[in-house]
């Protein structure tokens, strides 16, 4: 046992200072037959060196983004991240504390949260945000949740057919045992025919999955028109250069904050950003943390709005969220302190720039066509007239090519089309090689 | 040496034309971007975010960071909460770029190792909870409790059962009724007996076939272990409904009881708890839920499965009974890949020697502290138990000792126990020391809070007096809101 400390000696002495004169006694109150009465069956302990060499046994046997080009996008980004961030959310005074329940000894983590949350506003033109939720995933079905409860309409929820389709299942998910209809349209032209004064919220993502742009601000007045709220989700990334959803007319943003500075980690875990406008304070759901002053004046910052969550409200609570993803928004702070306005817009302009090179140089080649002309941002769509996909892909990987992302698992429609992100990373050696390998 | 410095904001940092980073030229022909983007989608000038410096940033993150109480500089027994040491070994292993630079959508084929990992996860979790059929998405024990309960209703809609009622008792965690209501359910509160276990007669009255799931927290939040619980699994079985058990609390148990034996149908861990992920100042955690065969179908998809042909780990989403996905990708991998690591550190003598220790300790504590605190619940506890200041209250006149008590450790350096909670212990301070603290600390601890309870009560009431900051006004905060920085907000 690693981490424990009491020797025998000591055991015997606190037994005796308890009065028990066994360790087994203390479990006296757990009934004979319910106990186990048998080692389980896991693995053998491991020494830490024991342990190491296992785990890198596990880790050889993954191929991972630094020994391969990574051109794999769809909602998880390779964006470059810069040291401080690691070195700084690697101190363990933030990332061995918790939740600051009490807040004279929290100053650190409750600044950074308010500082978080003013980032996540200067960044999407919101009035408020919260101190994150999981992922952008559940973000985005919180967020129809609270459109439900501020517009009190319960019937529908519509939800864009461009929108991430794991997102779209898990609002599916959620609502399946709640009786709200979820209704999916495949672009904005279609809203006419299924807003109506029972729907709660319109949710629309921009970069949509397929990277194309939306013009958010035209669909805002559309869905704003018919008394429903229009929920957005963004590129964090893309908003050192697009316009922000606050000035758009948008009612709640969600965002996957991956991007702005966590590493892809198979998925997780990542940030769930949620700003909203200011009237909707009330019903956002997670921690929310604010200024106030203490007993001798001094400006500092608590847990506030509590009467929302689920410690006080129990089952009227604005959500069951009980952790936000602390370690993350002070990543996410973290990266968007260090890059600052010219940093975000050089990195936007960097991802754009050597986006639009790869679907150009890709598009010229006989083999693929684009399907969309909409603007895009970092991320295109590419068919390839061959219908190949999967042999594409595994050809790429021979040359430690992780080329894009095949679509037809999520769209039968488009089981020939391929989606590829360039981030700033990627550099115009990996993209011509890439443009090489795929047309070869 | 007071660093006054550290409570400016990065805003006020802020000097316009400093920046923190230097991106490379680009290295590809550059075109406008007004010629790839209409205008009216373009924003003209970029976010207005402060402009820093690097050493700027790391100065003002760092001394941030030392206006924390944390797990690695102080002793922090926050009751229900499992602030146990976080191995530095698996914070490094996690950060390998073999198990942190993947992409969720890279082939199965390149992840073989990942995926085993997850794979022997989930079999491990159900030999540790007697409950074999695992689904490692959900990224918190709240959102493994919304899960469970989604599961559940699924089942009984193939089942063709009409149930509309969630219940637990009024010691439980608030997220259990939160979790309901998102669930669909309507929830009801079970009361608690005196001696803090279930009200198995007031159970029995609220049980119908509108049942759906009962929740229990056991050990409880008390630190007690229900003994009713195989009883009040049977009636609820009897009644048609399923056993939600909240794994908050499984610390006290491992390798010693398994919620599937006694009579759970589902349950949530909390990683990083029991298997020391770290807190992460309020996240990410992560909330795998294990259920009984019968449940298997209904869990969220895509779960690790084995190939025996191909003999190669797959991500199975065959099943076309499951409720779907709860989270886009595969979960919080990253607190999982900890998970693992520690439970493969520890073995099987191990995990029962954590439980030992851990329950050891607390019974080490209540002994020392029931000699000046009132703790309602009895001699012996599990992993924590829950004392009260409501004796001081009546001696002192102070009208809120539980919190004032808190306050006042924190000018002798020790993190406060849970306060007010559960809500049905008056003054409530709920002590969980875990297995990773020494006899010595325990002792300090427990002579210091016998210092304070015999202190003056204006020594309490103004506590603590140490600190850079004292009693902020929490009500002002939430009369009105100042939830961002603006040039104006001073």
């Amino acid at each position: 046992m690693p981490y424990t400390y009491n020797t025998p000696a000591q055991q015997k002495e606190m037994l005796e200072e308890i009065g028990a004169r066994s360790v087994d006694e203390l479990f006296d109150s757990i009934p004979d037959n319910m106990k186990l009465g048998r080692a389980l069956q896991i693995p053998p302990a491991l020494g830490e060196l024991e342990l190491t060499s296992h785990m890198q046994e596990l880790a050889r046997q993954n191929s991972n983004i630094t020994h391969n080009t990574c051109f794999l996008g769809a909602g998880s980004y390779d964006h470059f991240i810069p040291a401080v961030v690691d070195s700084l959310a690697s101190r363990g005074e933030f990332y061995t504390s918790y939740t600051p329940y009490q807040p004279e000894v929290s100053q650190g983590n409750l600044q950074v949260m308010f500082e978080y949350q003013t980032l996540i506003c200067q960044l999407t033109g919101m009035d408020v945000s919260n101190a994150s939720l999981y992922d952008g995933g559940s973000a985005a079905v919180e967020a129809m949740l609270m459109a439900i409860s501020i517009t009190r309409r319960n019937s529908r929820v519509v939800v864009l057919e461009s929108v991430h389709p794991e997102y779209r299942q898990i609002i599916k998910t959620y609502f399946a045992t709640l009786g709200t209809e979820v209704v999916t349209v495949a672009d904005s032209a279609h809203l006419p025919n299924v807003l109506d004064e029972n729907t709660a919220a319109v949710l629309i993502q921009s970069p949509n999955f397929f990277g194309n742009i939306e013009d958010v601000a035209a669909v805002a007045e559309q869905v704003h028109a018919s008394g429903a709220l229009l929920v957005c989700s963004v590129d964090p990334i893309s908003l050192g250069l697009l316009k922000r959803p606050g000035d758009a007319g948008v009612d709640i943003v969600v965002a996957e904050g991956q991007s702005l500075g966590t590493p892809l980690l198979y998925g997780g875990p990542y940030l769930g950003i949620m700003a909203c406008r200011e009237e909707f304070v009330r019903r956002l759901p997670g921690r929310i943390a604010g200024q106030t002053v203490d007993q001798e004046g001094n400006r500092c910052w608590v847990l506030t709005l509590q009467t929302r969550e689920q410690h006080i409200r129990r089952e009227k609570a604005t959500s069951n969220i009980c952790t936000n993803q602390g370690l993350f928004a002070l990543r996410a702070a973290i990266y968007l302190s260090v890059m600052g306005p010219q940093g975000m817009r050089d990195v936007a302009d960097l991802c754009l720039q050597k986006a639009h090179y790869a679907q150009q140089q890709l598009t010229n080649l006989d083999r693929f066509e684009t399907v969309s002309d909409l603007p895009f941002f970092k991320e295109f769509v590419i068919r390839d007239k061959q219908n190949d996909v999967a042999g594409l892909l595994e050809k790429a990987e021979d040359f430690n090519l992780l080329a894009g992302v095949a679509l037809g698992r999520w769209y039968p429609e488009l089981e020939d089309c391929l989606l590829i992100a360039v981030t700033e990373k990627r550099t115009v050696h990996e993209i011509d090689q890439l443009v090489e390998v795929l047309g070869s | 040496m007071r660093n006054n410095h550290a409570t400016q904001l990065i805003f006020e940092l802020s000097t316009t034309g400093r920046s923190g980073v230097v991106l490379p030229q680009c290295d590809v022909p550059v075109k406008q971007a007004e010629t790839l983007i209409p205008d009216s989608l373009l924003q003209l000038a970029p976010p207005p975010l402060p402009e820093v410096t690097e050493p700027e940033v790391i100065r003002h993150f760092t001394n941030l960071s030392t206006l924390n109480m944390s797990v690695d500089t102080h002793y922090y027994p926050l009751g229900s909460c499992t602030m146990k040491y976080n191995p530095k070994r698996n914070e490094r292993i996690a950060a390998w770029d073999g198990l942190a630079q993947l992409h969720p959508y890279q082939s199965e084929a390149s992840i073989q190792g990942m995926l085993q990992l997850l794979f022997e996860l989930q079999q491990m979790l159900g030999e540790i909870s007697g409950l074999p059929a695992v689904s490692l998405q959900p990224a918190a024990g709240a959102h493994g409790e919304l899960t469970a309960l989604m599961v559940a209703a699924a089942f009984f809609r193939q089942q063709s059962q009409h149930r509309t009622k969630v219940l637990a008792p009024d010691s439980a965690h608030g997220t259990n009724p939160a979790s309901a209501r998102m669930a669909g359910f309507d929830f009801v509160t079970i009361r608690s007996q005196a001696d803090g276990r279930v009200d198995v007669q007031h159970l029995k009255e609220n049980l119908g076939d509108d049942t759906a799931v009962f929740m229990i927290t056991n050990p409880s939040t008390l630190g007690l272990f229900d003994d009713q619980v195989q009883t009040i699994a049977d009636l609820v079985h009897d009644a048609g409904g399923l056993i939600y058990l909240d794994g908050a609390n499984m610390n006290a148990i491992l390798g010693i009881t398994r919620p599937g034996d006694f009579g759970a149908d589902m349950m949530h861990f909390n990683p990083h708890k029991t298997f020391s992920g770290p807190h992460g100042g309020g996240g990410p955690g992560a909330g795998p839920i294990c259920v009984t065969e019968t449940l298997r179908s209904f869990l969220p998809c895509p779960t690790v499965a084995f190939c025996d042909e191909s003999q190669m780990y797959f991500l199975d989403d065959r099943s076309e009974a499951s409720i779907g996905r709860v989270r886009s990708f595969f979960g919080n991998v990253g607190v999982l890949v900890r998970a693992y690591c520690y439970i493969r550190t520890h073995g099987p003598d191990g995990l029962k020697r954590v439980s030992e220790t851990a329950v050891l300790n607390a019974n080490y504590l209540l002994s020392q502290v029931k000699q000046f605190l009132d703790v309602p619940h009895g001699d012996r506890c599990m992993h924590e138990f829950v004392a009260s200041a409501s004796p001081i209250k009546e001696t002192t006149g102070l009208k809120q000792p539980a919190m004032d008590i808190a306050k006042r450790l924190l000018d002798y350096g020790f993190h406060p126990p849970t306060v007010y909670f559960p809500l049905t212990v008056p003054e409530g301070l709920m002590m969980e020391p875990t297995e990773t603290e020494s006899k010595q600390t325990l002792d300090a601890f427990a002579a210091t809070l016998r210092t304070i309870a015999e202190e003056p009560a204006e020594t309490l009431r103004h506590a603590p007096h140490t600190t850079k900051i004292r009693r902020p006004d929490e009500v002002m905060a939430a009369r009105k809101p100042i939830v961002k920085w603006t040039e104006t907000a001073d």
